[in-house]
């Protein structure tokens, strides 16, 4: 059974984390200097970067301006040489498409997109290295991104992924744990409030075990929280450094 | 490529500089910028490369997978070139808006790479006719700041270069088929030669004289541009014209004329990374990291 696998009797996961366990978060900010925000995130194999122009005026389609608020767009895509098999089309396909939808709902929850009326701004993500996690790494790159671009948002947005197994939540699952065909739950949450901006689960699961995956969800994506906030501090610090403050 | 606004005035001050053998950063016509190569960048390709040339950014990866030969050639293996320009580097790039340039830039690929001379393609083969190795070759825009084509050569050398492929046993099944076996020790592998892996060089013309490694403002006053791929032992391999103005043929001799000169620093100093022990005293600054971080 995939169980056994997934999770040893001493606790151990197939890469030697405990079943809380985060994986390792390495983030830089301003990696651009074209682009108004960049940012790139490592969590453990998975390898993101975000990239925010904006806000600017409405391109393309002037239909699509809004009166009151700005108008997010997001496009999701991975490099061909992501995966372990080499993927033939970066972008368009169904999953891209949907990531992009979900990415767009999340970040319209978060920011405080009422300031820049009739406006637009874009946000564009690539994976460049898919290691499980694809939608947590893209989020919380997009944050930093969103954060050295100048945006205001209500709040960090810090997404994770949690599995259930053995009667165990995992947080952080790899791609392994992933695919192995258990729960996972994906979760974008403002850490402050406690609000959540995204949820999504797929595969089945008893709903007595609703409440436990959600609050292993929402423990890791606080943890990731801290951490994006030490990098965005840092990164003032270095900047303000340069500038002679 | 991405486009930039440039007033007339600015056109003016751009081409009254170029004549004097000075560009808007301080560069004579035939110097480079800054370039900083890193390979193995991505951990789960076969080989890897980013280059960053001033504002320029291109990540390549190599992943080597078992295939069949092209008909005609039943002894070599083959390469394929996918350019993906990401909408990272513009806006104007989102959707299929980064397609066409994409294509352009794979299709001068192909053209590039396409002779016996370039990578030693029957050390791909398997067995002939049957099994062989296909490179795809797979190129990242991360950002535009012109001269895509000089990035995108020197990534993609020093991705083939960083590349390591399993080597193979064949053996004999029980029906009589052949069977493939990939050694698992991932030291047990063959790399490739890159000696005479070309690098493009790319020359605008910006009023009466040519410049390399041409800005987006440049390439905004420039009517035409040459585009030459040239190995370090100067043999050249492809020479495409782009541009919407025309060239006399006595600027396009200058032009390379002028190539055979820097490129053997150039091209050489592209074996800087390569050969450690060797150094090479160019008219750029190259600068060579091989850590596995990214940034």
């Amino acid at each position: 059974m995939a169980g056994v696998e997934l999770l040893s009797d001493q606790g151990y996961r197939l890469d030697g984390r405990k079943a809380t366990e985060l994986r390792k978060v390495q983030a830089r900010m301003g990696v651009f200097a074209q682009a108004d925000g960049s940012a790139y995130i490592e969590q453990g194999n998975t390898k993101a970067l975000a990239v925010v122009y904006g806000p600017h005026e409405v391109r393309m389609s002037r239909s699509k301006t809004l009166h009151d608020r700005a108008v997010i767009n997001c496009q999701y895509s991975m490099a061909t040489f992501s995966t372990a098999e080499r993927k033939r089309r970066p972008h368009g396909d169904r999953k891209s498409t949907e990531m992009s939808l979900h990415l767009k709902q999340t970040f319209e929850a978060a920011v405080l997109t009422n300031l820049y009326p009739r406006s637009q701004i874009d946000i564009y993500v690539k994976i460049l290295q898919s290691d499980g996690g694809n939608y947590s790494a893209c989020v919380n790159a997009a944050t930093l991104a969103v954060i050295d671009a100048g945006i205001p948002m209500r709040d960090y947005v810090c997404a994770c992924t949690a599995g259930f197994v053995d009667e165990t939540p995992l947080a952080d699952l790899c791609h392994a744990e992933e695919s192995g065909g258990g729960t996972s739950l994906a979760l974008a949450l403002l850490p402050r409030g406690g609000h959540i901006a995204l949820l999504q689960m797929d595969a089945r699961l008893h709903q007595d075990h609703l409440e436990t995956l959600m609050e292993a969800a929402m423990t890791a994506c606080k943890g990731v929280s801290k951490v994006l906030d030490q990098v965005v501090r840092q990164h003032l610090q270095e900047v303000s450094a340069l500038t002679g403050e | 490529m991405a486009t930039v606004q440039v007033s007339e005035a600015e056109k003016v001050y751009i081409l009254h500089g170029v004549r004097d053998d000075l560009r808007v950063d301080g560069r004579g016509c035939e110097d480079y910028r800054h370039m900083e190569i890193e390979t193995d960048v991505v951990s789960n390709t076969d080989g890897s490369a980013k280059v960053s040339l001033g504002h320029t950014d291109v990540l390549v990866g190599v992943k080597a997978e078992i295939g069949k030969p092209r008909p005609m050639v039943p002894h070599e293996g083959y390469l394929e070139f996918f350019v993906d320009c990401s909408a990272n580097a513009t806006p104007e790039f989102e959707g299929r808006g980064g397609d066409e340039l994409g294509v352009e830039l794979s299709n001068t690929l192909y053209k590039v790479f396409n002779n016996r001379s370039s990578i030693d393609l029957k050390s791909l083969c398997i067995s002939p006719g049957e099994h062989c190795w296909v490179l795809y070759v797979d190129v990242l825009l991360l950002q535009c700041d012109g001269n895509l084509f000089d990035a995108i050569s020197v990534a993609i050398k020093a991705a083939l270069f960083n590349t390591k492929i399993p080597k193979v046993h064949l053996s004999e099944n029980e029906e009589g088929g052949k069977e493939i076996e990939l050694s698992d020790d991932p030291y047990d592998c063959m790399r490739l030669n890159v000696e005479n892996v070309p690098c493009i060089v790319t020359l605008c013309k910006v009023g009466y004289r040519h410049v390399v490694d041409a800005t987006l403002q440049e390439k905004a006053c420039s009517v035409a541009s040459l585009i030459i791929s040239v190995t370090h032992k100067g043999t050249i391999t492809c020479v495409r014209k782009v541009g919407g103005g025309s060239l006399d043929p006595e600027s396009i001799f200058e032009m390379t004329e002028v190539r055979q000169d820097p490129p053997p620093p150039y091209s050489s100093s592209c074996h800087l990374p390569f050969r450690p022990s060797q150094h090479i005293s160019t008219g750029f600054p190259v600068r060579r990291s091989n850590c596995n971080r990214f940034v």
